[in-house]
């Protein structure tokens, strides 16, 4: 420092140009104040990532032998292990129906709600209610409202004549009762996302619909509030197709993925070979593929679908 | 035919009065101006017109037809909105079409797959496109037919947006403020440009606006609002001329008309203690106002009516005086050459064009001149 | 303008009638858990839909759920992990935030780009090798190991860049010029003036660690360490699901919190909530 504030004024400048940061305050600051969460990000995050592809070409099994290399062996026995296949099937069909019914059902609560003054708040308030509600509880609220002999919906079923269900229990029927819950729990979260979408098209874009001779509701949606909605309802089928992914609380309450793995799927499958039977190797190639189709969702939402939302 | 008849129209929100008991006819092909300051009622009433507000009270006919029940795509009218409100996934073409397609295709044909299946639409759909691209012609936006309104310039979409409008020959045009959100230089453009739209397709135009420059350089009548009601309607220069009242004569006009505060006194208007060869049709004793444009004051030397000067604004060939008359302010518009060199604090004397002099009672009503004037 | 005007009653009661359905399927589960949670076992085998009971016995199941399982001792735990988390999440992500909108220093390209990246990987992805991690260092059934992992949320990073980078350069100068340091500037200028942001990544925050399930289950084997949610299944796996009064109100219980701390500011938790879903 002080022998920088010897050198000739005109040299100033070359110094700078040459060691740019270390004369700065505010780089150093900058160095400062983001340097614990770079590392935080770096030991908590990034490497453990990292490992974890690494981790899924050993054979590492927690308390069993000294792990060793064995390349692609992992996702080759994937291919071939019937619980693992079952388990994405699973977890496709269940986002495959847990998606487009809570993003429909969504929408059409979303547009009711807007459609009028009254109750606005206290209906979006109820809808959210299970987003923020602890859902191992509610599962076992669930649990006791489909329960074959005593629960409150095969009683009613009774009242219209139908035959009471296993809903939990039967191989046919549990996926569908979890999808159930899926679209339970993710209705809200898709009401109010379509709530802030639908505040925010100006609302002489619908006059203009009007003058322009949109004359029944039908057509203004149409005209307006669908195209506009573009944005939004991207951004809800990705936010809700990832947690429909992530699928796990209600399946390790109610089910453990039974009947006969008829409710397995992928989380909850990696969770038993990795927690449960300790066979982390395996286990870390099932969070692999987890994660490749979670960043394909996402790649998808950039690059394909974006083009045709964003009107610039 | 389409003129427009309003009659006894009221509107509130909320217990607040916004509009009360609105009357006015336009004839057919007529260009009348709403103007007022913010919140007099004129974007309020161009919506009850448009059928986007409902009024509480009063009927709203279009060409004869009473339309106070109608929905706005029932009453053929064609309305330019403050921001245009495109559509902004459309394109301009698409834009354009839209209030056609919405006439003239069935809901199957509208559908942008379904519509291969519809027989008889593709004649529609090309005779709408035949149509736009004629419109878009006529306002020059011929080759921003496939872009999108993102990708155009404000003054691009505003003709657009009387695009959108002129394209399915509507009863009436509905303008609200479509140039406020132009610079200056396209704003006095496309004003002209508005005007000569008008009297090629001769359909009936309410144009509201806060801008007295506007209403009066393109209206056929104006129609002054404040406070939910209109104050006066008459040709621009009648109303600049001969105004029904005080608020009118000091909306129209800029710089604003001066107003000397007075007393009649031996049937003469005495002002700041200075005798004025005005005589107002008033009795002794009654305060009055006289409004005076500050193009009808002259300097000369022996004028009646003695200022100090406060400064001067050049407008180039004319120059703006301003000056106090005591405690009165006054504002003269003389010709450059006439007020040069004059310094802050000198005393000037003003000539007015007495006839000219507008009078007022203090509650603001007009006043007519007495006929003892003839005797100046 | 008003576009959408109030309607007569009339006219907006089928509007009225699908919304209150709808409500009503919402919210059948948490009505049939409050009344299977005040009814004695006999009563909620009997299997009558009548959400009323007989026989109140409220008293009864409650005092089972809060005596067989330390309940009060896992809402406890959820607090104080809600609690740590957000306050590391804070410590670590604020500075960032602001060196990442304010500052200009060197990598800082490189390390928007890193939380980016982060921003695409799902928490349940670096589980395993932090699992082993802890397992190693014998960090298991500790608080360690139920916050560690969430002390640092690139969420966090990128929700108060984005309020921070809105905020005037002006603010921050003037304060340099007052001769507040960079860190007192972070906590004394910048954080209050994006208080908003604050408070939604707060509820965000706080709903997220309080419902997880996936990564106390993994980490927790003493039932002393248990979260809610991890609790919740304790319960169950302890009374093996057959008094259900009492398995409904422990449900209750531990939904509550949360619940009602929702309906008193509403509007606060579903911006939180919703906003920190859409910068996502």
């Amino acid at each position: 420092m002080s022998e920088a504030a010897r050198l000739p004024a005109a040299l100033e400048p070359r110094l700078q140009s040459r060691l740019p940061w270390r004369l700065h305050p505010e780089a150093m600051a900058g160095l400062l104040l983001a340097g614990p969460a770079v590392l935080a990000l770096t030991l908590l995050l990034l490497l453990p990532t990292a490992a974890l592809l690494v981790l899924s070409l050993t054979d590492m099994e927690l308390g069993g032998p000294p792990l060793r290399w064995i390349g692609l062996a992992n996702y080759a026995e994937l291919l071939g292990d019937p619980g693992f296949r079952i388990a994405l099937r699973n977890t496709l069909v269940y986002v495959a129906a847990v998606l487009p019914l809570s993003v429909a059902l969504g929408l059409g609560l979303a547009l009711l709600i807007e459609g009028g003054t009254r109750g606005r708040a206290f209906f979006r308030a109820v809808f959210f209610l299970p987003v923020v509600s602890l859902l191992v509880s509610m599962a076992t609220a669930w649990e006791y409202l489909l329960h074959p002999t005593i629960g409150p919906l095969n009683r009613a079923l009774a009242a219209f004549g139908i035959a009471p269900v296993n809903w939990l229990g039967s191989s046919d029927w549990v996926l569908t009762s979890l999808c159930m819950i899926g679209v339970w729990e993710n209705l809200g979260y898709v009401v109010v996302l379509f709530l802030a979408g639908l505040t925010a098209i100006p609302p002489e874009l619908r006059a203009a619909a009007e003058t322009d001779g949109a004359r029944r509701g039908w057509d203004r949606f149409w005209l307006v509030t669908w195209p506009m909605l573009g944005p939004t309802t991207l951004f809800v089928v990705t936010i809700t197709a990832i947690r429909c992914l992530r699928v796990f609380d209600t399946v390790a309450t109610l089910t453990q993925g039974g009947p006969n793995k008829a409710s397995e799927v992928l989380l909850h499958e990696m969770y038993l070979e990795g927690f449960t039977y300790f066979r982390i190797g395996y286990s870390a190639a099932i969070t692999v593929v987890f994660l490749v189709v979670v960043l394909g969702l996402v790649l998808l939402q950039t690059r394909v679908l974006e083009r045709r939302v964003h009107y610039q | 035919m389409a003129g427009i008849s309003i009659e006894g129209v009221r509107k509130s929100f909320g217990g607040a009065a916004i509009l009360h008991d609105i009357s006015l006819d336009l004839a057919q092909g007529e260009f009348l101006s709403l103007v007022g300051p913010s919140g007099c009622g004129k974007t309020t009433l161009l919506r009850i017109i448009a059928g986007l507000e409902q009024a509480d009270a009063g009927r709203v006919s279009i060409g004869g037809q009473d339309v106070t029940r109608l929905r706005p795509a029932d009453r053929d009218v064609a309305m330019v909105f403050q921001n245009y409100a495109l559509y902004p996934h459309l394109t301009v073409a698409q834009n354009m079409a839209v209030p056609l397609a919405m006439r003239r295709l069935s809901v199957l044909g509208r559908l942008p797959l379904l519509r291969h299946l519809s027989p008889g639409q593709a004649a529609a759909r090309r005779g709408i496109m035949d149509d736009v691209r004629q419109a878009a012609d006529m306002l020059a936006i011929g080759h921003l037919l496939d872009r999108r309104p993102g990708q155009l310039s404000g003054g691009q979409r505003q003709r657009v947006a009387l695009g959108r409008a002129v394209v399915r020959h509507p009863a009436a045009f509905l303008m609200d403020e479509p140039l406020s959100n132009l610079d200056a230089e396209l704003r006095a453009r496309t004003r002209k440009e508005i005007v000569q739209l008008h009297r090629r397709a001769g359909v009936t135009t309410v144009y509201v606006t806060h801008d007295q420059v506007e209403a009066m350089t393109m209206s056929d009548r104006v129609a002054l609002m404040q406070a939910g009601r209109i104050l006066q309607i008459g040709k621009p220069r009648t109303m600049y001329d001969d105004p029904a009242s005080l608020a009118v004569a000091q909306f129209l006009g800029s710089p604003r008309i001066n107003t000397l505060p007075g007393t009649v006194d031996e049937g003469r208007v005495v002002v700041e203690g200075l005798r004025l060869p005005v005589h107002p049709a008033a009795a002794d004793g009654t305060g009055v106002t006289v409004g005076l444009r500050p193009e009808t004051l002259r300097l000369t030397p022996a004028g009646p009516l003695f200022a100090a000067v406060e400064h001067l604004e050049s407008l180039g060939a004319d120059s703006l005086l301003h000056t106090r008359c005591g405690a009165t302010p006054l504002v003269a518009r003389v010709p450059a050459a006439a007020a040069d060199g004059l310094r802050p604090g000198e005393a000037v004397r003003f000539e007015a064009d007495w006839p000219a002099a507008l009078l007022f009672t203090a509650e603001g009503a007009r006043l007519a001149h007495a006929r003892a004037m003839a005797h100046v | 303008m008003n576009t959408a005007p109030t309607r007569s009653l009339l006219a907006d009661a089928p509007r009225l009638a699908v919304l209150s359905l709808a409500a009503l399927v919402v919210l059948a589960p948490y009505l049939f858990m409050l009344s299977a949670s005040v009814k004695p076992g006999g009563e909620i085998f009997q299997a009558s839909l009548n959400l009323w009971p007989r026989h109140f016995y409220g008293w009864e199941n409650y005092h089972k759920a809060l005596t067989a399982v330390p309940l009060l001792r896992f809402l406890l735990n959820g607090a104080i992990v809600c609690a740590i988390v957000l306050f590391f999440q804070l410590l670590f992500a604020v500075p960032c935030a602001y060196a990442l909108a304010k500052l200009r220093w060197p990598g800082r390209g490189l390390v928007f780009a890193l939380v980016l990246l982060g921003l695409l990987i799902p928490a349940h992805v670096p589980a395993l090798p932090l699992y082993v991690a802890f397992a190693k260092l014998g960090l298991l059934d500790s608080f360690t190991a139920l916050t560690a992992p969430f002390a640092i949320s690139v969420f966090a990073i990128f929700m108060f860049r984005q309020a921070f980078k809105a905020l005037p350069d002006e603010l921050i100068q003037a304060a340099r010029l007052d001769g507040m340091g960079e860190l007192a500037i972070v906590w004394r200028v910048i954080l209050p003036n994006a208080w908003p942001t604050a408070t939604a990544f707060a509820t965000f925050s706080v709903v997220a660690h309080w419902n997880d399930l996936f990564w106390p289950l993994i980490v927790i084997q003493r039932q002393s360490m248990a979260t809610p949610a991890l609790g919740v299944l304790f319960f169950r796996s302890q009374e093996g699901g057959n008094d259900i009064g009492a398995l409904m109100a422990a449900s209750v219980i531990t939904t509550l919190p949360m619940v009602a701390a929702f309906l008193l500011a509403q509007r606060r938790f579903i911006q939180g909530v919703a906003t920190a879903g859409l910068k996502g």
